[in-house]
């Protein structure tokens, strides 16, 4: 057990952080909406779902299916993400004018808005069942993944640091984003205090929408990114990742970017430790007791709530 | 925002009018229909309807799974969603604990099915209160999160560990014993076999009808009630003097134990069960029952789950839409009647104002929203104060 966790201490650590990027990419999205509307999007994993399927869909219309090099990969790497992007950002969009905002101006209750939002979810789910099929799909390899260099037992890939540098990027620009624009101070003030941010002059239906289309961009990106990481794709594949990124959100202090990041890579960690430790096949029983666990002992988590200032 | 307010107000409220008619049947009138339903209830296996409802399949075995077994859990659920207000994602994870408690003891102890079911019971029930501890003191959406979280551990634990078999399960398990000589109206109702589903229907029944009684009776208790001020306004219901933390684990166990209840009863006629008869999507499928039938309203809850377990097995095309049609119905019934097909009448009025376990969505964002507070004109009118006054009455005295 424990010579296996030395063993593979630092593959473990690069897969972990490499997987630990995607949860966080996808964990802002969660962290903003629920910022702003203290609401758990459930149907953010479908929005970041149907971006891996644009991303596939995109990689056969242009009929690209081998490994790029030099600019073209540059070009098709783009084309990926753009277009993934597009399809979450629209998704999302349309999820909350769906799904949400007819109950937000009822002023339904939360519990209504989460069941509406689970619905969703389980819809765009089916369509996209019904209509790719159960079964996994592969996306073809856009990049040759290079070994650039060991640090122990762990290789350093080229896909790996793309992964993870973008995320990073992604971020960095948020947080820049959200603090100096001002549609950025728009959406603090609104998830600080709604009431005072409409009397402030916020529109608040144009701060939401603009949450949840930031928030389908950024899962656009992780699953472009997942894309050309994984090379696959499935009906389902955003259920599992969606939980272990609001648990990423969690962790990191839910309404906080930076810490959603945060929260992202250590849940990567601890997970592709346990699962070191375990053995893989529990490496989802241990995300799921992560969450618990930071729940139960300290559900501000690491760098506490911070884009809403703790409401009650 | 008015058309789909108008939406709203052309729903015929069947409720509003059966219900206050129901309150106005003396006892006798009252138990008379229970009497009525629990016969019907006893003839409904028989073949003649069976060719009506499902052509293509034994109308028996149907009624025993799923149509029997999603309403026992059902109930179960509603006791935790629609009465406490909780919203619990892993409820499947109960119906598991109670399918393996069985399959477990019964093949590797030896034990019977009738030691079994209290056992199953009291594990499912220490389950509920193990995970309720730590995670009922969160907020409410919190806790959806994490019982979905409980659900997949349960699941994948059991496929991982080889003392339940792994993947492939545990199978054969043993069925109740038999006692092939009582005869009811031509059919052996206690011969436990492999081919009739019907005897397997009679005892679901039977534990759908107790399951029904306490739940009724806890209902009107002190239990319930607190369960209904938690419900409507935790903060307030805390500072009434109600025990919340306590009171919510009590729901918790309540639905904990049904489920396992439902899970034993489940696995004693399937001989075999695997992990992947317990996926997170059998979770989702009994909270729509329990949301579109109406949560916190028995009858819409049974109605609910009835229709989600038998709409598949009769239109058979239907199979492959399923999730995605239910999925599509809980956002339109969010959006246009929140309180479900045959709502609780409580549940409704708080509905309509936009309160309801967790606070309300609008309230917090748009102050134009969150300042209207919705009368329901129907509502207000479709209970004279006599009604409900008389009604106060009968339940003081219950």
């Amino acid at each position: 057990m424990w010579n296996d966790f030395t063993q593979q201490f630092w593959s473990s650590t690069i897969d972990g952080l490499t997987n630990g990027a995607i949860y966080g990419l996808v964990a802002m999205g969660y962290t903003l909406v629920y910022g702003v509307l203290r609401l758990i999007n459930f149907a953010h994993s479908e929005v970041f779902m149907i971006g891996t399927f644009a991303a596939l869909g995109a990689l056969t219309l242009f009929g690209i299916d081998s490994p790029q090099s030099g600019l073209a990969l540059v070009g098709v790497l783009l084309l990926m993400t753009l277009v993934a992007m597009a399809a979450s950002g629209g998704t999302a969009v349309l999820l909350e004018r769906v799904a949400y905002r007819p109950l937000r101006k009822r002023g339904a209750s939360r519990l209504a808005a989460l069941i509406s939002a689970i619905g969703a979810s389980f819809f765009l789910q089916e369509v996209f069942a019904i209509w790719q099929g159960r079964d996994q799909l592969s996306i073809p390899r856009v990049m040759n993944k290079d070994v650039w260099f060991n640090i122990g037992s762990g290789q350093v890939r080229n896909d790996k640091v793309l992964v993870i540098v973008a995320a990073i990027l992604m971020m960095l620009a948020l947080d820049r984003f959200v603090n100096t624009t001002r549609l950025g101070r728009g959406i603090r003030a609104t998830a600080q205090d709604p009431d005072t941010a409409v009397l402030m002059g916020v529109n608040i239906d144009r701060v939401v929408l603009s949450t949840f289309l930031i928030g389908g961009i950024l899962a656009g990106l992780a699953a472009a990114l997942y894309g050309v990481f994984f090379e696959l794709t499935q009906y389902n594949v955003g259920f599992l990742l969606g939980i272990k990124a609001f648990t990423a959100a969690v962790l990191g202090g839910i309404g906080n970017i930076r810490g959603a990041l945060i929260g992202g890579l250590v849940l990567g960690l601890i997970e592709n430790y346990g699962a070191s430790i375990f053995g893989t096949q529990w490496l989802d029983v241990v995300a799921f007791s992560v969450l618990v666990l930071v729940l139960m002992f300290r559900p501000t988590g690491i760098l506490g709530e911070n884009l809403q200032r703790a409401r009650v | 925002m008015s058309t789909l307010t108008g939406l709203r107000r052309r729903f015929p409220d069947f409720m509003g009018i059966t219900g206050s008619w129901w309150d106005r049947t003396p006892w006798f009138g009252r138990w008379t229909v229970y009497l009525l339903l629990i016969i019907g209830a006893f003839l409904l296996p028989s073949e003649t309807i069976g060719s009506f409802m499902t052509p293509e399949s034994d109308w028996a075995s149907v009624l025993f799974y799923p149509i029997g077994i999603y309403v026992l859990l059902a109930i179960g659920l509603n006791v935790v969603v629609g009465q406490a207000g909780l919203l619990d994602l892993g409820y499947v994870a109960f119906f598991a604990i109670g399918a393996y408690a069985l399959a477990v003891f019964a093949t590797k102890r030896g034990w019977s099915f009738w030691e079994i079911v209290p056992l199953g019971i009291i594990i499912a029930a220490a389950a509920g209160a193990i995970l309720g501890a730590p995670t009922l003191r969160l907020r409410g959406d919190y806790l959806a999160i994490v019982t979905l979280g409980f659900g997949e551990i349960i699941r994948i634990t059991a496929n991982n560990l080889n003392y339940t078999g792994g993947p492939r399960g545990i199978s054969p398990i043993p069925h109740p014993p038999s006692q092939p000589d009582v005869e009811v109206g031509g059919i052996k109702i206690l011969r436990y076999g492999v081919l009739d589903a019907r005897p397997y229907y009679y005892l679901l029944l039977v534990a759908i009808i107790l399951v029904i009684i306490i739940v009724k009776r806890l209902e009107r208790s002190r239990v319930g009630r607190s369960w209904s001020a938690i419900r409507e306004d935790e903060d307030a219901a805390e500072l009434m003097g109600v025990p919340t933390f306590k009171f919510k684990i009590v729901s918790f166990v309540m639905g904990a134990s049904i489920g396992g209840l439902a899970g034993v009863i489940f696995a004693a006629q399937t001989t075999s069960i695997t992990p992947v008869n317990f996926p997170f999507i059998l979770s989702a499928l009994i909270l729509c029952a329990v949301v579109l039938g109406g949560s916190g309203n028995l009858l819409g809850v049974i109605l609910g789950a009835f229709l989600i377990a038998w709409l598949p097995e009769r239109f058979r095309g239907f199979e492959e839409y399923r999730v995605m049609v239910f999925g599509a119905a809980l956002v339109i019934m969010m959006i246009v009647r929140p309180e479900g097909l045959l709502p609780s009448r409580q549940r409704r009025a708080e509905l309509a104002e936009g309160t309801g376990g967790m606070g309300s969505l609008g309230g917090e964002v748009g102050a134009v929203a969150g300042q209207r507070i919705e009368v329901d004109e129907e509502l207000v009118s479709g209970h004279p104060p006599e009604v409900l006054a008389g009604r106060d009455e009968r339940e003081a005295g219950a």
